[in-house]
């Protein structure tokens, strides 16, 4: 057990653990660069204008960002105005009025939710929901609110079932159960002592959730939030079976149309290697990557505020 | 009075309302996954390759190939990410500046949209080589799975007393062994819990295959060409408009769910011990 052999193994076992740190670091570099690089070409064809143009025509090599940015905003913004009460009221229930043992077994059912596939959700979506709005909710809708003037506009379109509204349904049920669990981590890490002394002066649960737990765990609870927007935004294969595809842009919340992920996913192998679509296409995915890391960053900072 | 009353009530009643929709839309996922997928599922379904409609295909080398991916994938990842997971958790002093850049980006690329994953790898191995590989799938199933596996590598090793340490070092044990021997072994349990989980992960991400390993419609074990795989088989199958072929995507959804939820169940049963 000679004293040198020992000593400079250990500084080639650190040597090799700050090289594999550095590895991870050069991968988000390569990402960034790689990404930026295949965009180029798009971004110097159209300046600033890829950004607002509508178009998306490849016959005239025309490409424009603005419906497939719109697509995903849209899409991720139904998607978490409908997850987020829909995961606040289940986390509550969970860890204030269930039953424990029920509580138990429904929140792992919840967890495994959060585990299915994508693809799962596309399809499940793809076969049930599309059908569902064309056939029941879209004519229904259609009949009763054709006369009320904003309305119309958001919900005219051919009953095809497919559009942002189905989209941000199958989106919200895919984040929903992750903001819940997370949700329901904070819940949990909030001092009992605050909700007894709260209990104790007579608070109702509802009370006690609105101003005790509510206040002390909202930096967890956006942090949350955001991370699961962050998982809409880039959502690939559940969008693509239920948005119907169609670059365009409009008011109706029930007519086909496209976002950032699914475009590329179904574009690229359309396009050849070092053509103006695929260099397009990358672009897009440059801004996906800006939005995913804004919203990232956004959740962190947002966290250390109120922390 | 009254009026608390009525509103704890409305809240108790709407919190349980959207518990028990989550819950059904569980239900609904998996009573469609069983009542579609199960009757197309037969011994033909893990021998036969996938084929053209109508000619009794199955999805075995789409299972193959998946095996092979996130295999070789695992393989990349878990060292990788085992590594790099032990620096940030044992050689973060005080103000490290590269460490808290490190873990940053690991948050980073947890959260980058898989699609673009695809295409990164697409532009780093696919493109320069001019064609699709098993072997870019892999690495791209790969550099998802490497910040799940940092994150819970750091976080179990930092569960592990300090005390546990010193005691190492105390006994003259290099650091090096210290870390190896007794804060990775002690850890053990935690870090094969999140290695499981990013296999389950990777196991039904399809996006970042799209681009890189692309599919194939007959066996293959080489990992210089195109590589079937399971979620690309139930991608390609499920829009298109045969029957025998949507049957396949259902049996085959039903497969993957059933795979990743068994993982899960077994990596909470056991972490509940």
């Amino acid at each position: 057990m000679g004293r040198g052999p020992r000593f400079s193994f250990n500084q080639v076992f650190s040597a090799v653990l700050w090289g594999s740190a550095l590895i991870v670091l050069l991968a988000l570099g390569g990402l960034i660069l790689l990404m930026g690089h295949g965009g180029w070409q798009a971004f110097v064809t159209f300046g600033p204008g890829f950004l607002v143009s509508a178009v998306w025509n490849p016959v005239t090599n025309q490409y424009g960002a603005l419906a497939p940015l719109l697509g995903t905003v849209l899409s991720t913004l139904i998607a978490v105005c409908i997850a987020v009460p829909m995961a606040f009221g289940t986390a509550f229930w969970l860890t204030a009025i269930a039953p424990r043992r029920l509580a138990g077994g429904l929140s792992t059912a919840v967890q495994l939710l959060a585990a299915v596939p994508s693809i799962i959700f596309g399809m499940w979506g793809f076969f049930l929901i599309v059908p569902f709005m064309a056939r029941v909710i879209q004519p229904f809708l259609n009949h009763h609110f054709d006369h009320v003037p904003v309305l119309k506009a958001l919900l005219c379109g051919p009953p095809f079932g497919s559009g942002l509204m189905t989209t941000g349904l199958v989106l919200a049920v895919m984040i929903a159960p992750f903001i819940t669990a997370v949700m329901c981590d904070v819940f949990e890490a909030v001092p009992p002592m605050l909700k007894e002394s709260a209990y104790g002066l007579g608070a109702t649960r509802w009370e006690v959730m609105r101003y005790v737990v509510a206040p002390w765990s909202r930096s967890g609870m956006i942090g949350a939030v955001v991370l699961g927007m962050g998982r809409a935004l880039g959502e690939t294969m559940a969008v693509t079976f239920v948005i119907g595809n169609v670059t365009a842009i409009g008011w109706s919340l029930f007519v086909p149309r496209t976002t950032v992920a699914s475009l590329i996913a179904l574009q690229f192998p359309e396009s050849p290697a070092g053509s103006l679509r695929l260099s397009s296409l990358m672009a897009l995915g440059f801004i996906l990557m800006a939005l995913s890391c804004l919203s990232l960053i956004l959740a962190r900072y947002l966290r250390r505020q109120r922390a | 009075m009254a009026r608390r009353q009525r509103c704890n009530q409305l809240a108790t009643v709407l919190s349980a309302g959207s518990g028990v929709v989550l819950v059904l839309v569980l239900l609904s996922i998996l009573w469609t996954l069983l009542s579609r997928g199960l009757p197309g599922l037969s011994l033909a379904t893990f021998l036969h390759p996938m084929g053209p409609p109508g000619s009794g295909g199955g999805l075995g080398n789409a299972i193959l190939g998946s095996i092979i991916q996130t295999g070789l994938a695992m393989l990349i990842a878990a060292p990788l990410g085992m590594c790099c997971g032990m620096y940030l958790a044992e050689f973060d002093g005080s103000g490290n500046r590269f460490a808290t850049t490190v873990r940053f980006v690991a948050d980073i690329l947890m959260s980058v949209p898989s699609i673009l994953v695809g295409l990164f790898i697409y532009q780093l191995l696919v493109a320069p080589f001019g064609h699709f590989s098993g072997f870019a799938g892999a690495v791209a199933l790969a550099v998802l799975a490497v910040p799940l596996v940092i994150r819970t590598t750091e976080d179990m090793l930092r569960l592990v007393p300090v005390a546990m340490r010193e005691a190492g070092a105390a006994l003259g044990a290099p650091r090096w062994r210290v870390i190896v021997s007794l804060c990775l072994r002690a850890a053990r349990g935690g870090i094969t819990t999140g290695l499981l989980l990013a296999l389950a992960r990777m196991g039904g991400e399809t996006a970042p295959l799209l681009f890189t390993s692309l599919g194939n419609q007959g066996w293959s074990l080489d990992l210089d060409k195109p590589m079937a795989s399971l979620p690309l088989a139930i991608y390609q199958y499920a829009g298109a408009s045969y029957e025998d072929w949507v049957q396949l995507a259902w049996t085959g959804a039903l497969l993957i769910t059933v795979g990743v939820l068994m993982i899960n169940i077994v990596v909470r049963l056991s972490s509940r011990r």
